[in-house]
Protein backbone atom coordinates (compact mmCIF):
# COMPACT_ATOMS: atom_id res chain seq x y z
CA UNK A 1 0.00 0.00 0.00
CA UNK A 2 1.45 3.32 -1.08
CA UNK A 3 0.50 6.79 0.14
CA UNK A 4 -1.42 5.35 3.01
CA UNK A 5 -1.09 8.56 4.99
CA UNK A 6 -2.28 10.75 2.19
CA UNK A 7 -5.30 8.55 1.56
CA UNK A 8 -6.25 8.42 5.21
CA UNK A 9 -5.82 12.15 5.56
CA UNK A 10 -7.87 12.70 2.44
CA UNK A 11 -10.59 10.44 3.74
CA UNK A 12 -10.68 12.21 7.04
CA UNK A 13 -11.02 15.55 5.32
CA UNK A 14 -13.68 14.18 3.00
CA UNK A 15 -15.75 12.74 5.84
CA UNK A 16 -15.34 15.91 7.81
CA UNK A 17 -16.64 18.01 4.93
CA UNK A 18 -19.55 15.71 4.18
CA UNK A 19 -20.66 15.57 7.76
CA UNK A 20 -20.01 19.25 8.33
CA UNK A 21 -23.69 20.26 8.50
CA UNK A 22 -24.35 17.65 11.15
CA UNK A 23 -21.65 18.51 13.60
CA UNK A 24 -21.85 22.18 12.89
CA UNK A 25 -25.44 22.22 14.06
CA UNK A 26 -24.76 19.83 16.88
CA UNK A 27 -26.08 21.11 20.12
CA UNK A 28 -27.90 24.11 18.75
CA UNK A 29 -30.91 22.26 17.45
CA UNK A 30 -33.82 24.54 18.12
CA UNK A 31 -36.27 23.09 20.51
CA UNK A 32 -39.81 22.33 19.46
CA UNK A 33 -41.87 25.47 19.63
CA UNK A 34 -44.49 26.02 22.27
CA UNK A 35 -47.30 28.08 20.82
CA UNK A 36 -48.66 30.44 23.42
CA UNK A 37 -52.35 30.21 24.08
CA UNK A 38 -54.25 33.40 24.56
CA UNK A 39 -56.13 33.89 27.81
CA UNK A 40 -59.36 33.39 25.99
CA UNK A 41 -58.23 30.13 24.46
CA UNK A 42 -56.95 28.91 27.81
CA UNK A 43 -60.24 29.72 29.44
CA UNK A 44 -62.15 27.90 26.74
CA UNK A 45 -60.13 24.75 27.55
CA UNK A 46 -61.04 22.96 24.35
CA UNK A 47 -61.05 23.77 20.70
CA UNK A 48 -63.23 22.54 17.88
CA UNK A 49 -61.79 19.07 18.23
CA UNK A 50 -59.33 17.74 20.85
CA UNK A 51 -55.94 19.43 20.97
CA UNK A 52 -53.95 16.58 19.46
CA UNK A 53 -56.25 16.38 16.44
CA UNK A 54 -56.15 20.11 16.16
CA UNK A 55 -52.35 20.05 15.98
CA UNK A 56 -52.24 17.63 13.12
CA UNK A 57 -55.48 18.34 11.33
CA UNK A 58 -56.30 22.04 11.63
CA UNK A 59 -55.35 22.72 8.04
CA UNK A 60 -57.69 20.04 6.79
CA UNK A 61 -60.46 21.27 9.04
CA UNK A 62 -60.00 24.78 7.68
CA UNK A 63 -60.16 23.43 4.17
CA UNK A 64 -63.39 21.57 4.88
CA UNK A 65 -64.88 24.54 6.65
CA UNK A 66 -64.14 26.73 3.70
CA UNK A 67 -66.19 24.52 1.40
CA UNK A 68 -68.96 24.14 3.93
CA UNK A 69 -69.25 27.87 4.39
CA UNK A 70 -68.74 29.04 0.83
CA UNK A 71 -70.56 26.27 -1.03
CA UNK A 72 -73.26 25.16 1.40
CA UNK A 73 -73.76 28.35 3.38
CA UNK A 74 -73.49 26.43 6.63
CA UNK A 75 -71.53 28.65 8.94
CA UNK A 76 -72.08 27.24 12.38
CA UNK A 77 -70.20 24.31 13.86
CA UNK A 78 -71.58 22.61 16.90
CA UNK A 79 -69.18 20.31 18.72
CA UNK A 80 -72.05 18.21 19.92
CA UNK A 81 -71.18 19.16 23.48
CA UNK A 82 -73.26 22.27 23.20
CA UNK A 83 -70.47 24.54 22.06
CA UNK A 84 -70.80 26.41 18.79
CA UNK A 85 -68.22 28.11 16.62
CA UNK A 86 -68.41 30.49 13.73
CA UNK A 87 -66.72 28.54 10.94
CA UNK A 88 -64.40 31.30 9.98
CA UNK A 89 -60.69 31.81 10.21
CA UNK A 90 -60.73 35.50 10.85
CA UNK A 91 -64.13 37.08 11.26
CA UNK A 92 -65.82 37.61 14.55
CA UNK A 93 -65.58 36.56 18.17
CA UNK A 94 -66.30 32.91 17.60
CA UNK A 95 -63.89 32.46 14.71
CA UNK A 96 -60.41 30.94 15.00
CA UNK A 97 -58.67 34.25 15.52
CA UNK A 98 -61.49 35.42 17.74
CA UNK A 99 -59.96 33.11 20.32
CA UNK A 100 -56.39 32.71 19.12
CA UNK A 101 -55.86 36.39 18.87
CA UNK A 102 -52.09 36.48 18.66
CA UNK A 103 -50.86 35.28 15.32
CA UNK A 104 -47.18 35.72 16.11
CA UNK A 105 -47.33 33.71 19.31
CA UNK A 106 -49.74 31.11 18.10
CA UNK A 107 -49.77 30.47 14.36
CA UNK A 108 -46.33 31.70 13.45
CA UNK A 109 -44.47 29.86 16.19
CA UNK A 110 -45.00 26.45 14.63
CA UNK A 111 -45.31 27.59 11.06
CA UNK A 112 -41.91 29.24 11.23
CA UNK A 113 -40.38 26.24 12.95
CA UNK A 114 -41.79 23.87 10.35
CA UNK A 115 -40.88 26.32 7.64
CA UNK A 116 -44.36 26.47 6.21
CA UNK A 117 -45.71 29.67 4.83
CA UNK A 118 -49.48 29.42 4.51
CA UNK A 119 -51.06 32.17 2.46
CA UNK A 120 -54.06 32.59 4.74
CA UNK A 121 -53.00 36.08 5.71
CA UNK A 122 -52.75 37.36 2.17
CA UNK A 123 -56.51 37.80 2.36
CA UNK A 124 -57.64 37.07 5.89
CA UNK A 125 -56.98 39.94 8.16
CA UNK A 126 -54.78 38.84 11.03
CA UNK A 127 -55.84 39.87 14.50
CA UNK A 128 -54.21 43.05 15.65
CA UNK A 129 -51.05 42.35 17.59
CA UNK A 130 -51.15 43.28 21.21
CA UNK A 131 -47.96 45.32 21.17
CA UNK A 132 -49.03 48.93 20.84
CA UNK A 133 -46.55 50.09 18.22
CA UNK A 134 -47.14 47.24 15.85
CA UNK A 135 -50.32 47.13 13.87
CA UNK A 136 -51.76 45.58 10.72
CA UNK B 1 -54.56 9.56 19.81
CA UNK B 2 -56.43 6.79 18.04
CA UNK B 3 -59.58 8.10 19.51
CA UNK B 4 -59.05 11.69 18.53
CA UNK B 5 -58.22 10.64 15.02
CA UNK B 6 -61.49 8.81 14.86
CA UNK B 7 -63.39 11.79 16.07
CA UNK B 8 -61.61 13.98 13.61
CA UNK B 9 -62.59 11.71 10.76
CA UNK B 10 -66.16 11.91 11.87
CA UNK B 11 -66.01 15.66 11.87
CA UNK B 12 -64.32 15.62 8.52
CA UNK B 13 -66.88 13.29 7.04
CA UNK B 14 -69.79 15.31 8.28
CA UNK B 15 -68.33 18.58 7.25
CA UNK B 16 -67.33 17.29 3.84
CA UNK B 17 -70.86 16.21 3.17
CA UNK B 18 -71.95 19.62 4.21
CA UNK B 19 -74.87 18.32 6.13
CA UNK B 20 -76.32 19.08 9.44
CA UNK B 21 -79.06 16.57 9.12
CA UNK B 22 -79.96 14.03 11.71
CA UNK B 23 -80.17 10.77 9.74
CA UNK B 24 -76.49 10.65 8.85
CA UNK B 25 -75.44 11.63 12.33
CA UNK B 26 -77.60 8.91 13.72
CA UNK B 27 -75.79 6.44 11.50
CA UNK B 28 -72.52 7.63 13.02
CA UNK B 29 -73.93 7.26 16.48
CA UNK B 30 -75.21 3.76 15.96
CA UNK B 31 -72.22 2.44 14.00
CA UNK B 32 -69.44 2.61 16.59
CA UNK B 33 -70.06 1.11 20.00
CA UNK B 34 -69.31 4.49 21.66
CA UNK B 35 -72.88 5.64 21.92
CA UNK B 36 -71.86 8.46 24.24
CA UNK B 37 -69.49 10.29 21.93
CA UNK B 38 -70.65 13.79 21.06
CA UNK B 39 -71.95 14.30 17.57
CA UNK B 40 -70.68 17.42 15.85
CA UNK B 41 -73.03 19.21 13.51
CA UNK B 42 -72.83 21.99 10.98
CA UNK B 43 -75.75 24.17 10.09
CA UNK B 44 -76.73 27.64 9.03
CA UNK B 45 -77.75 30.47 11.29
CA UNK B 46 -81.45 30.30 12.07
CA UNK B 47 -81.73 34.01 11.34
CA UNK B 48 -80.33 33.55 7.82
CA UNK B 49 -82.36 35.07 5.02
CA UNK B 50 -83.13 32.52 2.37
CA UNK B 51 -84.90 32.38 -0.97
CA UNK B 52 -85.61 29.92 -3.73
CA UNK B 53 -84.18 32.38 -6.20
CA UNK B 54 -82.73 35.68 -5.13
CA UNK B 55 -83.39 38.71 -7.24
CA UNK B 56 -83.06 42.48 -7.07
CA UNK B 57 -85.21 45.36 -8.20
CA UNK B 58 -83.60 48.79 -8.55
CA UNK B 59 -86.03 51.69 -8.69
CA UNK B 60 -84.16 54.21 -10.82
CA UNK B 61 -86.97 56.74 -10.51
CA UNK B 62 -85.74 57.38 -6.98
CA UNK B 63 -82.32 58.45 -8.19
CA UNK B 64 -81.52 61.83 -9.66
CA UNK B 65 -77.78 62.17 -9.84
CA UNK B 66 -74.49 60.49 -9.08
CA UNK B 67 -74.64 61.88 -5.54
CA UNK B 68 -77.59 59.63 -4.84
CA UNK B 69 -75.61 56.57 -5.83
CA UNK B 70 -72.30 57.36 -4.16
CA UNK B 71 -73.28 56.37 -0.59
CA UNK B 72 -74.69 53.07 -1.82
CA UNK B 73 -71.54 52.22 -3.72
CA UNK B 74 -69.44 53.27 -0.76
CA UNK B 75 -71.41 51.08 1.62
CA UNK B 76 -70.79 48.04 -0.56
CA UNK B 77 -67.14 48.72 -1.19
CA UNK B 78 -66.39 49.55 2.40
CA UNK B 79 -67.77 46.42 3.99
CA UNK B 80 -66.19 44.20 1.36
CA UNK B 81 -62.76 45.77 1.52
CA UNK B 82 -62.85 46.79 -2.10
CA UNK B 83 -59.70 48.82 -2.78
CA UNK B 84 -59.69 52.25 -4.31
CA UNK B 85 -56.95 52.13 -6.93
CA UNK B 86 -55.68 55.31 -8.51
CA UNK B 87 -55.21 53.83 -11.97
CA UNK B 88 -58.61 53.31 -13.61
CA UNK B 89 -57.24 50.36 -15.57
CA UNK B 90 -56.74 48.55 -12.28
CA UNK B 91 -60.04 49.58 -10.78
CA UNK B 92 -61.95 47.04 -8.70
CA UNK B 93 -65.71 47.39 -8.77
CA UNK B 94 -68.50 45.42 -7.19
CA UNK B 95 -71.15 48.08 -7.61
CA UNK B 96 -70.73 51.11 -9.82
CA UNK B 97 -72.56 53.54 -12.06
CA UNK B 98 -72.80 53.91 -15.78
CA UNK B 99 -74.88 55.68 -18.41
CA UNK B 100 -78.04 54.29 -19.95
CA UNK B 101 -76.45 53.87 -23.35
CA UNK B 102 -73.79 51.59 -21.90
CA UNK B 103 -76.01 49.73 -19.49
CA UNK B 104 -78.93 49.04 -21.78
CA UNK B 105 -77.01 48.89 -25.03
CA UNK B 106 -79.78 47.31 -27.04
CA UNK B 107 -82.40 49.81 -26.00
CA UNK B 108 -80.48 52.94 -26.57
CA UNK B 109 -81.39 55.51 -29.21
CA UNK B 110 -80.34 59.07 -29.82
CA UNK B 111 -83.61 60.75 -29.02
CA UNK B 112 -84.23 59.15 -25.67
CA UNK B 113 -85.74 61.45 -23.05
CA UNK B 114 -83.48 63.72 -21.08
CA UNK B 115 -83.97 62.15 -17.70
CA UNK B 116 -82.84 58.72 -18.86
CA UNK B 117 -80.07 60.12 -20.98
CA UNK B 118 -78.40 61.80 -18.04
CA UNK B 119 -79.33 59.48 -15.25
CA UNK B 120 -76.54 57.33 -13.81
CA UNK B 121 -77.54 53.68 -13.40
CA UNK B 122 -76.26 51.32 -10.76
CA UNK B 123 -74.67 48.20 -12.18
CA UNK B 124 -73.40 45.05 -10.56
CA UNK B 125 -73.20 41.33 -11.16
CA UNK B 126 -76.61 40.17 -12.37
CA UNK B 127 -76.44 36.79 -10.68
CA UNK B 128 -77.53 35.28 -13.95
CA UNK B 129 -79.78 32.31 -14.22
CA UNK B 130 -77.38 30.86 -16.78
CA UNK B 131 -74.10 32.45 -15.79
CA UNK B 132 -71.48 32.38 -18.51
CA UNK B 133 -68.79 33.02 -15.92
CA UNK B 134 -69.56 29.74 -14.20
CA UNK B 135 -69.35 27.82 -17.45
CA UNK B 136 -66.01 29.41 -18.23
CA UNK B 137 -64.30 28.95 -14.89
CA UNK B 138 -61.92 25.98 -15.11
CA UNK B 139 -61.46 25.56 -11.38
CA UNK B 140 -65.06 25.92 -10.19
CA UNK B 141 -63.94 28.93 -8.22
CA UNK B 142 -67.04 30.61 -9.61
CA UNK B 143 -70.22 28.68 -9.03
CA UNK B 144 -73.93 29.16 -8.72
CA UNK B 145 -75.67 28.41 -5.49
CA UNK B 146 -79.06 26.70 -5.42
CA UNK B 147 -80.65 29.96 -4.40
CA UNK B 148 -79.41 31.68 -7.56
CA UNK B 149 -76.49 33.62 -6.10
CA UNK B 150 -73.39 33.40 -8.25
CA UNK B 151 -70.47 33.24 -5.86
CA UNK B 152 -66.73 32.94 -5.89
CA UNK B 153 -64.46 30.89 -3.74
CA UNK B 154 -61.47 33.21 -3.87
CA UNK B 155 -59.19 30.48 -2.57
CA UNK B 156 -59.69 28.54 -5.76
CA UNK B 157 -59.32 31.34 -8.27
CA UNK B 158 -56.18 30.97 -10.34
CA UNK B 159 -56.59 34.31 -12.04
CA UNK B 160 -56.99 32.99 -15.57
CA UNK B 161 -59.74 35.59 -16.17
CA UNK B 162 -61.82 33.32 -18.40
CA UNK B 163 -64.81 34.44 -16.36
CA UNK B 164 -64.12 38.06 -17.19
CA UNK B 165 -64.03 37.28 -20.87
CA UNK B 166 -67.24 35.28 -20.56
CA UNK B 167 -69.33 37.72 -18.53
CA UNK B 168 -71.40 39.81 -20.94
CA UNK B 169 -71.88 42.58 -18.39
CA UNK B 170 -68.32 43.33 -17.37
CA UNK B 171 -69.24 42.58 -13.79
CA UNK B 172 -65.85 41.28 -12.78
CA UNK B 173 -62.61 42.93 -11.79
CA UNK B 174 -59.11 41.56 -11.63
CA UNK B 175 -56.57 42.34 -8.95
CA UNK B 176 -53.57 43.39 -10.99
CA UNK B 177 -51.81 44.38 -7.83
CA UNK B 178 -51.99 43.72 -4.15
CA UNK B 179 -55.19 45.48 -3.09
CA UNK B 180 -54.29 45.82 0.58
CA UNK B 181 -52.44 49.13 0.50
CA UNK B 182 -55.40 50.70 -1.29
CA UNK B 183 -58.03 49.82 1.24
CA UNK B 184 -58.57 52.93 3.28
CA UNK B 185 -60.26 51.34 6.23
CA UNK B 186 -60.18 47.59 6.56
CA UNK B 187 -63.34 45.88 7.65
CA UNK B 188 -62.14 43.12 9.94
CA UNK B 189 -65.33 41.19 9.42
CA UNK B 190 -64.52 40.44 5.80
CA UNK B 191 -61.31 39.23 4.19
CA UNK B 192 -59.49 41.18 1.51
CA UNK B 193 -58.35 39.67 -1.75
CA UNK B 194 -54.81 39.16 -3.00
CA UNK B 195 -53.03 39.96 -6.21
CA UNK B 196 -54.04 37.69 -9.06
CA UNK B 197 -57.63 36.88 -8.24
CA UNK B 198 -60.87 38.04 -9.76
CA UNK B 199 -63.68 39.48 -7.67
CA UNK B 200 -67.24 40.71 -8.00
CA UNK B 201 -70.47 41.33 -6.08
CA UNK B 202 -71.38 38.40 -3.84
CA UNK B 203 -74.95 39.51 -3.18
CA UNK B 204 -73.80 40.04 0.40
CA UNK B 205 -73.94 36.29 1.01
CA UNK B 206 -72.12 36.82 4.29
CA UNK B 207 -74.82 39.22 5.46
CA UNK B 208 -77.78 37.15 4.29
CA UNK B 209 -76.23 34.29 6.27
CA UNK B 210 -76.67 36.21 9.51
CA UNK B 211 -80.05 37.69 8.73
CA UNK B 212 -78.96 41.03 7.35
CA UNK B 213 -80.08 42.59 4.08
CA UNK B 214 -77.38 43.41 1.52
CA UNK B 215 -75.46 46.58 2.29
CA UNK B 216 -76.67 48.35 -0.85
CA UNK B 217 -80.29 47.70 0.09
CA UNK B 218 -79.72 49.19 3.52
CA UNK B 219 -77.99 52.24 2.11
CA UNK B 220 -80.51 52.89 -0.65
CA UNK B 221 -83.44 54.39 1.27
CA UNK B 222 -85.80 51.93 -0.30
CA UNK B 223 -84.62 52.30 -3.88
CA UNK B 224 -83.15 48.79 -3.98
CA UNK B 225 -85.15 45.75 -2.99
CA UNK B 226 -84.03 42.14 -2.88
CA UNK B 227 -86.16 39.09 -2.37
CA UNK B 228 -87.39 35.81 -3.67
CA UNK B 229 -88.27 35.87 -7.36
CA UNK B 230 -89.96 32.49 -7.03
CA UNK B 231 -92.31 33.63 -4.31
CA UNK B 232 -95.35 35.41 -5.80
CA UNK B 233 -95.97 37.07 -2.43
CA UNK B 234 -92.51 38.59 -2.11
CA UNK B 235 -91.81 42.28 -2.22
CA UNK B 236 -89.74 42.00 -5.39
CA UNK B 237 -92.56 40.20 -7.16
CA UNK B 238 -94.98 42.88 -6.04
CA UNK B 239 -92.68 45.54 -7.49
CA UNK B 240 -92.33 43.61 -10.73
CA UNK B 241 -96.09 43.20 -10.94
CA UNK B 242 -96.87 46.85 -10.45
CA UNK B 243 -94.02 48.53 -12.32
CA UNK B 244 -92.56 48.40 -15.79
CA UNK B 245 -89.10 46.91 -15.47
CA UNK B 246 -86.23 46.11 -17.78
CA UNK B 247 -83.14 43.94 -17.53
CA UNK B 248 -79.73 44.25 -19.10
CA UNK B 249 -79.21 42.53 -22.45
CA UNK B 250 -82.04 40.02 -21.97
CA UNK B 251 -81.65 38.80 -25.55
CA UNK B 252 -78.39 37.09 -24.62
CA UNK B 253 -80.32 34.55 -22.64
CA UNK B 254 -78.21 34.82 -19.50
CA UNK B 255 -81.31 35.54 -17.44
CA UNK B 256 -80.13 38.38 -15.22
CA UNK B 257 -81.76 38.57 -11.79
CA UNK B 258 -81.40 42.33 -11.49
CA UNK B 259 -84.40 44.33 -12.68
CA UNK B 260 -84.64 48.07 -13.22
CA UNK B 261 -87.75 50.20 -12.81
CA UNK B 262 -87.28 53.03 -15.30
S1 LIG C 1 -73.33 39.11 -14.50
FE1 LIG C 1 -71.44 38.22 -15.25
S2 LIG C 1 -70.34 37.68 -13.37
FE2 LIG C 1 -72.48 37.97 -12.79
S3 LIG C 1 -73.41 35.93 -12.94
FE3 LIG C 1 -73.78 36.95 -14.91
S4 LIG C 1 -72.06 36.26 -16.17
FE4 LIG C 1 -71.48 35.85 -14.05
S1 LIG D 1 -60.13 33.99 -13.07
FE1 LIG D 1 -60.66 32.74 -11.28
S2 LIG D 1 -62.90 32.80 -11.15
FE2 LIG D 1 -62.34 33.54 -13.21
S3 LIG D 1 -62.42 31.73 -14.51
FE3 LIG D 1 -60.31 31.88 -13.81
S4 LIG D 1 -60.21 30.64 -11.92
FE4 LIG D 1 -62.40 30.99 -12.38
Amino acid sequence: MYDKNKIVAGLVIFVAIVTFPFWYNLGNASSAPEPKLSEKAKAAKECVVPKESMKSEHMRILDLWRDTVVRDANRIYNTGKGKTFNMSLSTGEESCTGCHDNKAEFCDKCHNYASVDPYCWDCHIAPKEKKPEENK
Amino acid sequence: MENSRRSFLKVAGITALGIGTKPVLDVFASSGGHGEEPKPEVYSNEKALTAEKWGMVIDTTKFHSAEDLAPIIEACHKIHNVPDLPDSKHEIMWLWEDEYKHVFTHREHELINDRIKHLPFLVLCNHCEKPACVRACPTKATFKRDDGIVLMDFHRCIGCRFCMAACPYGSRSFNFRDPRPFIKEENKEFPTRMKGVVEKCNFCAERLAVGKMPACVEASNGAITVGDLDDPESEVRELLRTNYTIRRKPDLGAGPSVYYIV
